[in-house]
């Protein structure tokens, strides 16, 4: 009992590190119709820039504030001047988000340093709780907590606001929230910002997870996350929530019981949607 | 009557395609312009073009004195022109109300009068008020895409064949809602439906081959057998 509950902890934390990533993944390409390879470079330059405010002011909060401002002002540079040249060409998009990927993983070594960084919780979410017999993890559900509020948050404001609304109704037909009068190139860019932002926030809470971040960890998990955005379907954001609690708990599981299938199952999992339900477990865009 | 809308021989590339190849008409205040031709003559795509859908890659589109084809669609919009597609553009997952509220630009008592009249113009909107867009029925679809276009006070509506494959009942009820709406604004409507498009339309221009061929009022073309067999196909 104990074992499963862990298990299941882990890898719910661990699927709410991949939504965080994942979500801004899928409502970037299902509003914007963009594949943004560089968006594993915003959760590692949220990791960096977090985890250096952190060590810099002693506190996890502003690092947290840090690493999401970080990824508002990258997201804001990269739909300005990278994604916006090259809409509506997906080749092009490949092409151009898969060298910022590399330039942004770089510019990581020149600013950090080639070392990889160590990061650990603040002192308030260090350690555990302890009922019975089962040990509870504080960090682990403060990442859950985190990424649940997020997800709360993004459905609030995509089902009770204005600017909610007109994404929905972009993610379904761009032309005619133009031809209504608004300007789809805004809404592009705070689509990005936020995208950029939750990126960013993951990237920050991975550190004190995994203990230590490094350059390479933004296309590690860009991987998943572009593995969760087709099992959720591409375009849909609640998809993407439980795409990502299936993939982070399905590796958390395997690991323990197959873990020679551990990295296998979540490419698996993935040809098993795409042969059985192309357009994702959850539909299409949504 | 005051000239709202001109267009100065307008050409439009669809990709390699040259779709519009010299398209000229004017649309007067108060008047409903009935656009008509065979299909592919270019209908829909003078309405894209007016709307900054499909830019004009030459000629000028004028509304209320003031070049607007280089404008981005959103700026058209806001200047005082609703667009109703050919395919109604409705919002599937989103449902009536919001539909109405991602169209409505300002909200004020203004709009509010607006939406009542439409509402009241459509009921059926309001009995589905909560109902997902895409689970309207085909006429529902274009009250609702015909309701979004008039709720902000747009003085010109572009409505691209409101009848097509609407049930005649359907279709009357749509055309009495034209009709009503007429008072109010003016209309720029594409209708392959002969029958609808003279009750309504007070003059017409016909589109051929892509270009303006013919136009005058309605009464002139209803009386003029050789012109509807010729370009519209009506013994």
């Amino acid at each position: 009992m104990e074992l499963l509950f862990n298990l299941t902890l882990n890898g719910l934390a661990t699927g709410m590190l991949i939504f965080l990533l994942a979500a801004g993944l899928t409502l970037i390409f299902g509003l914007m119709d963009v594949l943004n390879f560089a968006h594993g470079g915003l959760f590692a330059w949220g990791a960096y820039s977090g985890i250096w405010i952190y060590s810099t002011t002693g506190s996890f909060l502003i690092g947290i504030i840090g690493a999401i401002l970080t990824g508002f002002i990258l997201g804001i540079i990269t739909e300005r001047w990278i994604i916006k040249p090259v809409y509506g060409n997906h080749v092009q998009q490949i092409l151009i988000t898969l060298g910022l990927m590399l330039v942004l993983s770089e510019m990581l070594k020149v600013v950090w340093g080639p070392n990889q960084l160590t990061a650990n919780p603040p002192e308030y979410l260090s350690g555990s709780w302890e009922i019975g017999d089962m040990i509870i993890i504080k960090y682990r559900v403060f990442i859950i907590a985190i990424g649940l509020l997020v997800f709360a948050g993004v459905q609030f404001l995509l089902k009770n606001t204005k600017i909610g609304l007109v994404v929905r109704a972009g993610v379904m037909n761009k032309e005619m929230v133009q031809a209504l009068g608004i300007n789809i190139k805004k809404v592009f860019m705070f689509v990005f910002m936020i995208g950029s932002g939750m990126a960013a926030l993951g990237g920050v809470l991975f550190g004190p997870y995994s203990g230590v971040i490094h350059a390479g960890m933004g296309m590690e998990f860009a991987i998943l996350a572009f593995i969760v955005v087709v099992i959720g379907g591409m375009g849909n954001f609640t998809g993407s929530v439980m795409a990502a609690i299936l993939v982070g708990l399905s590796g958390s599981f395997m690991a323990y019981y197959v873990p020679e299938l551990s990295l296998a199952v979540n490419m698996l999992l993935m040809a098993v949607v795409l042969i059985v339900k192309p357009q994702g477990l959850f539909g299409g865009k949504g | 009557m005051k000239q709202l809308l001109k267009l100065n021989n307008i050409e439009t590339f669809i990709g390699q395609y040259h779709i519009l190849q010299g398209v000229s008409l004017e649309v007067k205040k108060g008047e409903v312009t009935v656009l008509l031709g065979r299909n592919g003559a270019g209908k829909t795509t003078t309405l894209r073009t007016i709307m900054g859908l499909n830019p004009a890659s030459k000629g000028s589109v004028v509304y209320k004195g003031e070049e607007i084809q280089a404008l981005p669609t959103y700026t058209i919009a806001q200047k005082g022109i609703g667009y109703v597609p050919e395919d109604q553009g409705i919002f599937a997952g989103l449902t009536v109300e919001e539909n109405m509220k991602v169209a409505i630009q300002k909200e004020n008592e203004e709009t509010n009068k607006r939406l009542e009249y439409i509402l009241n113009l459509f009921p059926d909107l309001k009995k589905f008020w909560k109902k997902p867009g895409g689970l309207l029925s085909g006429g529902q679809k274009q009250m609702l895409s015909i309701a979004r276009a008039y709720v902000n006070d747009n003085e010109m509506l572009l409505i691209d064949e409101p009848s097509k494959g609407l049930a005649p009942i359907v279709v009357e009820k749509v055309m009495e809602s034209i009709l009503q709406m007429k008072d109010q604004t003016t209309i720029v409507l594409v209708e392959q439906n002969f029958m609808m498009a003279s009750t309504i339309g007070d003059c017409f221009y016909i589109i051929d081959d892509g270009r303006t061929v013919s136009n005058g009022t309605m009464k002139q073309l209803k009386e003029d057998e050789e012109m509807k067999r010729k370009y519209l196909g009506i013994a």
